[in-house]
């Protein structure tokens, strides 16, 4: 395919993300209104929210570390955005591969960390003495979470033989028997249990949740700074969904489908952040380190053999 | 320098900030914070005055609107977008939990709750104000971006209410800081308050909610107000 095509293709696809992604979040927060008897917010307040908050007229900074954050943040999420195949066509040059290689499985573990490192260093320029705090009990949480994460995607790798996600959607095709969920199911429960902490709903929110003390590391930021951490959430709870869509629940051949399924493994968080409160991250980090270590272990010996 | 010296010309530094403490009697800075000489790693003496680094004495700038439909959009967009933070000052804001229940609903208006001040643009005064917490409060809406909003809650910050003849409690609020809309009543009922929001919203609007010029305006008056009964006053004169 022509490079200019793609590139065409790319950047619609990351409007669609985007949008997408904000809509996904209004919904699911529309959702938990109704649970709680409420009407909840309009549909179009993500929207709102951003453009007001580009509009603040007075935005402070802290220095330089403290403007890239934010952009760290959302550049984790374009980049996770940039390298995987969002949908199934067929061919591995198709439009909405994207520019995913061989390899890309590796990339993409990269950038998941990506965006909360970039917050780390931000976050500790801004001189607020809870954000170092909030950032620390959020590392602590994400390096419980990729452990369980990444056994499992070195099980979906050894099963077949590939670090290449297009090739791994590519053999779930053909009939939902085929998919990861079914033929290796260890791998598949762990993603299922670990995917929660990595798309930050309740039980495991504590590090960004607003109404606790330490709110973490968004405190300071404000402005524009805090329209590029909406947007960079936005696109990186579909992108999440997306990852975990490919390796596990067969990937998608069409947009609605995608739309579809990244929609009900969003919100199989939010209907566990419904039931379950919050977690302390000493509780969360032993959780992590229970059952879903467990599975991932699991799931790597048995195809290692 | 050797590191014998630098020893003694430190012991010799605390000592005398230390006797500064002491014999300064109105000093409500802490002694850490204390303006100071130090002695960098390289042996150089530098001076600190650590109390800047957690404020500024910048004067607030006015900031002009952008005028047009520009601005009527991005109105429209703050007006549907109000995130209040979460201070209560007063009794009054035991009228602010209900708004978030099933009855009352604030989030269909687009209001929102936020716990620091750097991401709300709106402060709610609810209800009576002490002059320990009218400190906080200056603090507060300094620290929150601009344009920002201030709903009165209640009699006692239109006119000091019951409280009108305390000691420990100011009467009237926008002497202090700009008031955008004033919600009358003790106390008055979460329709009440939902109703101020409506009116903030329709302000914005319209363009008229532009207070926070206001107090970059007229900022020198309203600070000799607030020093007049700010008594233990400790910080500078603008907090960014």
């Amino acid at each position: 395919m022509n490079i200019y095509a793609k590139l065409a293709y790319t950047i619609l696809g990351f409007l669609i993300v985007l949008n997408w992604g904000f809509l996904m979040g209004a919904t699911m927060r529309k959702i938990g209104a109704r649970m709680a008897g409420r009407h909840g917010i309009p549909f179009k307040q993500p929207w709102i929210n951003l453009f007001k908050s580009i509009s603040t007229r007075t935005v402070i900074t802290h220095g330089i570390m403290y403007y890239i954050g934010p952009v760290f943040r959302l550049t984790g999420g374009i980049g996770l955005f940039l390298f995987m195949p969002m949908v199934f066509t067929g061919s591995p040059d198709g439009p909405w591969t994207n520019f995913s290689f061989e390899g890309d499985l590796i990339l993409i573990m990269y950038f998941n960390v990506f965006g909360m490192l970039g917050m780390a260093l931000g976050a500790g320029e801004g001189g607020h003495p809870y954000a170092a705090m909030g950032i620390t009990r959020g590392l602590a949480q994400h390096a419980a979470v990729e452990l369980p994460l990444t056994l499992a995607f070195l099980s979906i790798a050894i099963q077949f033989d590939t670090f290449s996600i297009y090739k791994i959607v590519e053999a779930q095709q053909g009939g939902i028997m085929h998919w990861v969920l079914f033929t290796n199911p260890f791998a598949a429960a762990a993603i299922i249990l670990a995917m929660l902490g990595a798309l930050g709903h309740s039980p495991f929110n504590l590090v960004k949740a607003p109404n606790e003390i330490l709110i973490g590391p968004a405190t300071e930021y404000e402005g524009t700074y805090l329209g590029f951490m909406m947007s960079a959430g936005a696109t990186l709870h579909v992108m999440e969904a997306v990852l975990f869509m490919n390796l596990v629940f067969g990937g998608a051949t069409s947009w609605l489908e995608l739309i579809v399924k990244s929609f009900l493994i969003y919100f199989w968080s939010v209907f566990v952040g419904m039931v379950f409160p919050r977690f302390k991250i000493e509780q969360s980090v032993t959780w992590f380190f229970k059952v879903p270590l467990l599975l991932g272990v699991l799931a790597v010996i048995i195809f290692m053999f | 320098m050797s590191e014998l010296d630098l020893n003694n010309k430190t012991s010799e530094m605390l000592a005398n900030s230390e006797a500064n403490v002491k014999n300064s009697k109105k000093n409500f800075t802490r002694p850490e914070d204390e303006k100071r000489e130090v002695v960098a790693p390289d042996g150089s003496i530098i001076e600190v005055n650590p109390l800047y680094d957690y404020f500024s004495n910048e004067k607030p700038k006015e900031e002009k609107p952008r005028g047009g439909v520009v601005e009527k959009f991005l109105n429209w967009a703050r007006a549907e977008s109000i995130w209040v933070l979460g201070f209560g000052t007063g009794c009054g804001s035991i009228e602010i939990p209900p708004l978030v229940t099933p009855r009352f609903d604030m989030f269909r208006y687009g209001v929102q709750m936020r716990p620091t001040p750097r991401q709300s643009n709106a402060f709610i005064i609810s209800g009576y104000l002490s002059v320990k917490t009218l400190k906080r409060v200056i603090r507060t809406y300094e620290q929150m971006p601009s344009p920002k909003y201030i709903l009165a809650l209640g009699s006692c910050t239109i006119n000091g209410g019951m409280y009108y003849d305390s000691y420990s409690t100011i009467n009237r609020l926008d002497k202090y800081i700009p008031v955008d809309v004033y919600i009358a009543g003790c106390m008055p009922r979460p329709e009440a308050l939902l109703h101020g929001f409506v009116k903030l919203k329709q302000l914005i609007k319209e363009g008229k909610a532009e207070k926070a010029n206001e107090y970059a305006r007229n900022f020198d008056e309203y600070k000799a107000n607030q020093k007049k009964i700010i008594k233990d006053w400790n910080m500078p004169d603008y907090n960014w």
